[in-house]
């Protein structure tokens, strides 16, 4: 891939990130130390099945809301929010 | 957007990939709609190694002319001909076709214990999937566990990417898998490649007749509590790939009215289902591995483009390789003690977060779904519904449209080629929509 080794620059909860181009949204939120959301009840969530169907990696990207972050690759100024908030 | 082909492909996995790649070497006009980024599936998704065999197939579907359609989801088959699909930002397809072949793979199988909704506790090759989408994974202590080959592979995997595997847990006991072993015996390569991945892992732990019985942690998993026999003990870690082999995708084929078998999508010797024009290959017609998915795309293709004499050829190879179907299933059925994993507390429906204790007195998947929401969340009941099946030998009744959550303005005629306006503002997707499909 022509792309490979390139840095994508984006955000998760207003905090600059950079990762690798290839990289998916799930994996940034995760490198930013941050939760993809917190369930009915109020519990921490991450992704379960990274293909899609379990919905547990779900974000607001670009202001679109319910964005399955597993299956979306990080692009440049994205905006990516989450429901957990990043916890030390 | 609306387009029209002779032979429309969902799914592109191995079996996706063979059947479009050989439809089209026929001169027909094909599409292969998919809903990741790239082609290649689970078991051939990229980053990181990918097989020969994977690199063959994608390098024939780039250089052939199938139209593809990546990171669209099918999610109603309105009429005859037509689905109609959703990519991310909203836009809405409608694709026709005159003959369709359903490649729609498989996800693995959760089982509930305390704990297995903490951050970090993921599938097998859930956790394998996110490596490969860049999640850091070097120096992380990693628990492996559930059941099936896969188990070793995505271990073998993480290894390479510089985890360290604690503990390989597979609830077979140790004779089910030498007996599984020797039933491979006919088949050097599988078994070069399970001797591989075991040489890959060497120094982790490898544990049969072993299962999680809880994890622990904060807002992360921090350990897990590992049982073996009568032994039990606690492991620390940082990520937990936990999947009980795999179960089919048969969602689309059930919308479609292609009769279901056992859970599995009842094909004929061209892979043809019990709906006239409608092809299943792969993992929906039985978890069979990608060497039979890969053969079963190449026979649809070839019997949806009306070379039915190529296809029966292929037919043949396709009986002998049945056997390992049939062995796979043996080595992963399921201990019943997994069953009494859960306790009161443990959330069985991870998007309504429903507890077991909520469950009792229910006697069926619709009663529990009506009384307790059970499965009405976003993923459909696609993770509770076959852990409950096991749990408590529960049926999924019934599939309806949207398989997947749709957006409101993909619904309906809006999807009609002058309907498209209205979906370049997306608002929102719809779960009280899917809430109500029963």
């Amino acid at each position: 891939m022509s792309d490979a080794g390139r840095i994508i620059a984006l955000t998760v909860n207003g905090a600059a990130v950079s990762v690798a181009a290839g990289t998916t949204v799930a994996a940034a939120v995760m490198i930013a130390g941050a939760l993809t959301r917190r369930s009915v009840a109020g519990e921490p969530r991450g992704p379960l099945c990274g293909m899609g169907i379990c919905f547990e990696c779900r974000v607001t990207i670009d202001g679109i809301p319910h964005q399955r972050s597993c299956q979306i690759l990080c692009a440049p100024g994205m905006s990516v929010s989450t429901a957990g908030l990043p916890t030390p | 957007m609306k387009d029209s082909f002779d032979i429309l492909v969902v799914g592109a996995g191995p079996a996706g990939i063979a059947a479009a790649v050989s439809a089209a070497a026929c001169g027909k006009r094909v599409g292969l709609v998919d809903d990741n980024p790239a082609a290649g599936g689970q078991i051939w998704r990229s980053g990181g190694e990918v097989p020969d065999d994977a690199q063959r197939w994608i390098a024939m579907l780039e250089a052939s002319s199938v139209a593809r359609l990546q990171g669209w989801r099918v999610f109603d088959a309105p009429r005859s001909g037509v689905l109609h699909a959703e990519r991310g930002d909203g836009e809405c397809g409608e694709l026709c076709y005159k003959n369709l072949i359903l490649a729609t793979g498989a996800r693995e199988r959760f089982l509930p214990f305390p704990g297995w909704t903490l951050p970090n506790v993921m599938g097998a090759g859930g956790l394998d999937a996110l490596v490969r989408g860049g999640v850091p994974i070097a120096g992380k202590r990693v628990v492996v566990a559930g059941t099936g080959p896969l188990l070793l592979a995505v271990a073998a995997h993480l290894k390479r990417h510089g985890a360290r595997i604690v503990a390989v847990c597979e609830q077979a006991p140790l004779s089910r898998l030498v007996r599984f072993a020797s039933r491979l015996l006919g088949e050097p390569a599988k078994l070069r490649q399970g001797a591989e991945y075991r040489i890959a892992i060497r120094g982790a732990r490898y544990l049969t007749g072993c299962w999680i019985v809880a994890a622990h942690g904060r807002d992360r998993v921090e350990s897990v509590r590992l049982r073996q026999g009568s032994k039990q003990w606690d492991v620390a870690c940082d990520f937990v790939g936990c999947g009980f082999h795999l179960v089919p995708n048969i969602e689309l084929p059930a919308l479609l009215g292609c009769r279901i078998d056992h859970g599995f999508v009842s094909v004929d010797d061209s892979m043809q289902t019990s709906v006239p024009g409608v092809y299943c290959v792969g993992e929906p017609t039985g978890i069979g591995g990608v060497e039979l998915a890969v053969l079963e795309g190449e026979i649809a293709g070839r019997a949806a483009a009306g070379r039915a004499d190529e296809a029966r050829k292929h037919a043949q190879r396709r009986r002998g390789k049945l056997g390992f179907l049939r062995a796979l299933q043996e080595v992963c059925t399921l201990d019943p003690q997994l069953r009494s994993l859960p306790t009161a507390d443990t959330r069985i429906c991870r998007c309504e977060d429903v507890r077991l204790v909520s469950l009792d007195g229910h006697n069926t998947w619709r009663d529990a779904k009506l009384q307790t929401r059970c499965g009405m969340g976003p993923c459909q009941g696609r993770v509770c519904g076959p852990a409950t099946e096991f749990l408590f030998g529960w049926r999924v009744e019934s599939v309806r449209p949207p398989i997947f959550p749709a957006l409101v303005s993909s619904l309906g005629s809006a999807c009609e080629a002058d309907g498209l306006q209205q979906n370049s503002a997306p608002q929102g997707a719809s779960p009280a929509f899917e809430k109500e499909t029963l």
